[in-house]
C-alpha cells in the first residue's frame, strides 16, 4: 500500500474530529457510570469519521476521556474491528469460517481477488477497494456471507458480487 | 415427525415490534405487569422453578445464577445482555434482536426487578450495527412510554438500557472478557473468583445472561414456571433456538421444544443434506462442539443428552457436511477461527493452538507425517484443563474429535 503522502506525515489538523464526534464522546462519557466505557464506542465514531482511526484523532480523544494515548492503543490493537491504517473506500469483508467455506467462500475469496487484482489484506492503486477476510460475521444461515463498510452481503455467488461490485463503482 | 414451537420467533416476518403498541397488542408487557405485583424474590423462586437454563452455550440454571447475587445491596447492581455472537455455526440471538427487540427489552426488565439491577447494558457485536440501532430505537419507545426510565409502571422501580457495540474480538462474548470490554478495555477473560454475581462491572455485583434466556422471560412472567416447563425436557424446559446451516436444503434458525431430535431437524425442518448428496457428519452447538458422524446424529438436542453424547449443545448452531466434505479441511477453517480468537493471555491457549495450526496446514498441503498427527493429538491433550477459560479446551477438543472420528481422512494425507 502506498498512499501517497503518508497518513503518518499529514498535517494533524487534517484529522480533527469533527465538532459532532466530540459532542457525541462527551455525552457518551457522560452517560456511562465511569468516563473510560466510552472509549470503544467513542474508536466506532472516529473510524466512522475518517475511515479508520489516524494517530492525531487518538491523542485528541485522550484529552476527551482523560486518558493517555499509550493506554488507547492497548485497548484499539486488541479489536480488529479498527484499523490501524487506511483503507479502500469499501471495504470488503469476507467470511471464510466453517459454514461460509462449505457453501463456496474461498471461490467467493477467488473471485474477488481475480476481479480486483489485489490480494487479501491489500487495497486497489485507487483506493476504492480493501480486500479482508473475517472470522464467522453471525450470518451462516445465508452463506457466503461477506460485509461491505457496514452493509451485509449474504448468499453470494460470483454473479451477484459482479453485480454487487458494479453498483459500487 | 416434529412440530415448531413459536415462542422466541412469533414475530418473525411481522414488522414493526419497535413499536410499543404493537408489541402490546400480542400480549406484550402483560408479563412484567403481572411479576412487578410480586416481590423480587418470588420471581426469582418462580424462574428456578422453571428450569430455565442459560442459552448463551453453559446451561447455567438463571435462577440459581440470580440467587448468588449478595443479599444487602450496598452498590449498584448490573445487568448484562451477551449479544455477541460470534462462533462460527451461531446466528440465533440476532433474529430476536432484528424481529422482536422489545420481548429482549421486556425481558431484561423483568429481569431487574428480580436482581434489583441498577443499570442494564446490551453488549452486542461489532458488526450488527443495524441491529444495534434497532435496539435503540425500540429502548427509545420504552423510555417514551415509561416500560424504562424511573418509577417503571408507577412503582418505585428504575431502570435504564444502554447499548454498546463490540469491536470484532470473540472472546468478548466470554461472560468476564465482556465485562473488562464494557469498562473500556481489553477483552481478557479475568481470573474466577470473584464471580460477576459479586464483583463483575466495576467492581459491582453483575448478571450477564445471553439474549435467548432474556426472550424467555416474559412468557416465564406472564404464563408461570408450570407452563415453560410443559415445554422441553424434564432437566431443561422450554423451548431453543435452533440456527442450522451448511449442506442443507433449507438453513436458517427454527424453534423447537428443548430437546428434539437432531436427526429429525436436519431433515424435517432444514430439508436434508441438498443436491441429494449423503450426510457425512454434523457440528451440533457451534464449532466449539465436537463433531458427530452420520450414525451419531439420532440425540436429542438439550444439555445433557448432548453431554452423553460426547459433544455439546453449546449455542444450539448445527453445522451439516455432505459426503464431500473434507473433515481436514473444516478443521483447518475451525483452528484458524480459534487462533484468530485467542485472547492471548495463557500459554497453552495461544502457543498450543497455533503449533496445531502450523500442523494442520503442514497436513493440508501434503508435508505431514504420523508424527504431526501425532503431535496433534498430544498437544490438544495438553492444552485441555490448561486454561483460564474454555476457549483454549475447545478449541483443542474440536479438532481433536474431527481427528479421533475421521482419521483415515487425516492419514491419507500423510506424507
Ligand atoms: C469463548 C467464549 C465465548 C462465548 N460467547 C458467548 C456469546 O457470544 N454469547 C453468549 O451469550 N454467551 C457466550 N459465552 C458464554 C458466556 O460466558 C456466559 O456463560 C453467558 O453469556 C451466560 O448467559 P446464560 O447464563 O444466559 O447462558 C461464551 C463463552 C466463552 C468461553
Ligand atoms: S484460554 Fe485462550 S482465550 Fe481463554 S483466557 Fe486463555 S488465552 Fe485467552
Ligand atoms: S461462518 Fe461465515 S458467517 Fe458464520
Amino acid at each position: 500500500m502506498s498512499a501517497s503522502p503518508s497518513p503518518y506525515l499529514a498535517e494533524e489538523s487534517e484529522f480533527n474530529l469533527s465538532e459532532d464526534v466530540v459532542t457525541k464522546i462527551t455525552e457518551m462519557a457522560a452517560v456511562f457510570p465511569q468516563r473510560n466505557s466510552a472509549l470503544i464506542p467513542a474508536l466506532h465514531l472516529i473510524q466512522d469519521q475518517f475511515g479508520w482511526v489516524p494517530p492525531p484523532a487518538i491523542k485528541q480523544l485522550a484529552q476527551l476521556l482523560k486518558t493517555t494515548p499509550n493506554k488507547i492503543y492497548g485497548v484499539l490493537t486488541f479489536y480488529t474491528m479498527f484499523n490501524l491504517k487506511p483503507v479502500g473506500k469499501y471495504h470488503i469483508q469476507v467470511c471464510r469460517n466453517v459454514s461460509c467455506s462449505l457453501l463456496g467462500a474461498k471461490h467467493i475469496i477467488e473471485h474477488l481477488s481475480k476481479k480486483l487484482k489485489i490480494q487479501p489484506g491489500e487495497t486497489t492503486k485507487d483506493n476504492k477497494f480493501t480486500l479482508s477476510l473475517v472470522e464467522c460475521l453471525g450470518a451462516c444461515g445465508t452463506a457466503p456471507v461477506m460485509m461491505i463498510n457496514d452493509t451485509y452481503y449474504e448468499n453470494l455467488d460470483a454473479k451477484k458480487v459482479d453485480g454487487i461490485l458494479k453498483s459500487l463503482q | 415427525m416434529i412440530q415448531e414451537k413459536k415462542m422466541l420467533t412469533r414475530h418473525v416476518g411481522v414488522s414493526g415490534m419497535e413499536k410499543i403498541d404493537n408489541y402490546e397488542r400480542d400480549g406484550g408487557y402483560i408479563g412484567l405487569k403481572k411479576m412487578i405485583e410480586k416481590s423480587p424474590q418470588d420471581f426469582v423462586e418462580e424462574v428456578k422453578k422453571s428450569f430455565l437454563r442459560g442459552r448463551g452455550g453453559a446451561g447455567f440454571p438463571t435462577g440459581f445464577k440470580w440467587g448468588f447475587l449478595p443479599k444487602e445491596k450496598n452498590k449498584p447492581f448490573y445487568l448484562v445482555c451477551n449479544a455477541d455472537e460470534g462462533e462460527p455455526g451461531t446466528f440465533k440471538d440476532r433474529v430476536i434482536m432484528e424481529h422482536d427487540p422489545l420481548l429482549l427489552i421486556e425481558g431484561m426488565t423483568i429481569a431487574a426487578y428480580a436482581t434489583r439491577a441498577d443499570l442494564g447494558f446490551i453488549y452486542i457485536r461489532g458488526e450488527f450495527k443495524w441491529i444495534a440501532e434497532i435496539l435503540e430505537r425500540a429502548i427509545e419507545n420504552a423510555r417514551a412510554a415509561n416500560y424504562l426510565g424511573k418509577n417503571i409502571l408507577g412503582k418505585e422501580f428504575d431502570f435504564d438500557i444502554l447499548v454498546m457495540r463490540g469491536a470484532g474480538a470473540y472472546i468478548c462474548g466470554e461472560e468476564t472478557a465482556l465485562i473488562e470490554s464494557l469498562e473500556g478495555k481489553r477483552g481478557t477473560p479475568r481470573v474466577r473468583p470473584p464471580f460477576p454475581a459479586n464483583a463483575g462491572l466495576y467492581g459491582c455485583p453483575t448478571i450477564v445472561n445471553n439474549v435467548e434466556t432474556f426472550g424467555c422471560l416474559p412468557f416465564i412472567a406472564k404464563q408461570g414456571a408450570g407452563t415453560f416447563k410443559l415445554m422441553g425436557t424434564f432437566q431443561a424446559a422450554g423451548t431453543k433456538l435452533y440456527g442450522i446451516s451448511g449442506h442443507v436444503n433449507r438453513p436458517g434458525v427454527y424453534e423447537f421444544p428443548m430437546g428434539t431430535n437432531l436427526k429429525d431437524m436436519i431433515l424435517y425442518a432444514a430439508g436434508g443434506v441438498r443436491n441429494g448428496k449423503k450426510l457425512k457428519a454434523a457440528i451440533p452447538g457451534g464449532i466449539s462442539a465436537p463433531i458427530l458422524k452420520a450414525d451419531e446424529i439420532d440425540i436429542a438436542m438439550d444439555f445433557d443428552s448432548c453431554i452423553k453424547a460426547n459433544t455439546m449443545l453449546g449455542s444450539g448452531g448445527i453445522i451439516v457436511m455432505d459426503e464431500d466434505t473434507s473433515i481436514p479441511e473444516v478443521a483447518e477453517a475451525a483452528i484458524n477461527f480459534f487462533v484468530h480468537e485467542s485472547c492471548g493471555q495463557c500459554i497453552p491457549c495461544r502457543e498450543g493452538l497455533m503449533k496445531i495450526q502450523q500442523l494442520l496446514k503442514m497436513l493440508t498441503s501434503g508435508k505431514g507425517k504420523r508424527e504431526d498427527l501425532d503431535a496433534i493429538l498430544q498437544i490438544s491433550n495438553n492444552i485441555n484443563g490448561a486454561t483460564l477459560c474454555p476457549l483454549g479446551d475447545a478449541g483443542a477438543l474440536s479438532i481433536q474429535a474431527m481427528i479421533n472420528k475421521f482419521p483415515e481422512e487425516f492419514e491419507a494425507l500423510l506424507n
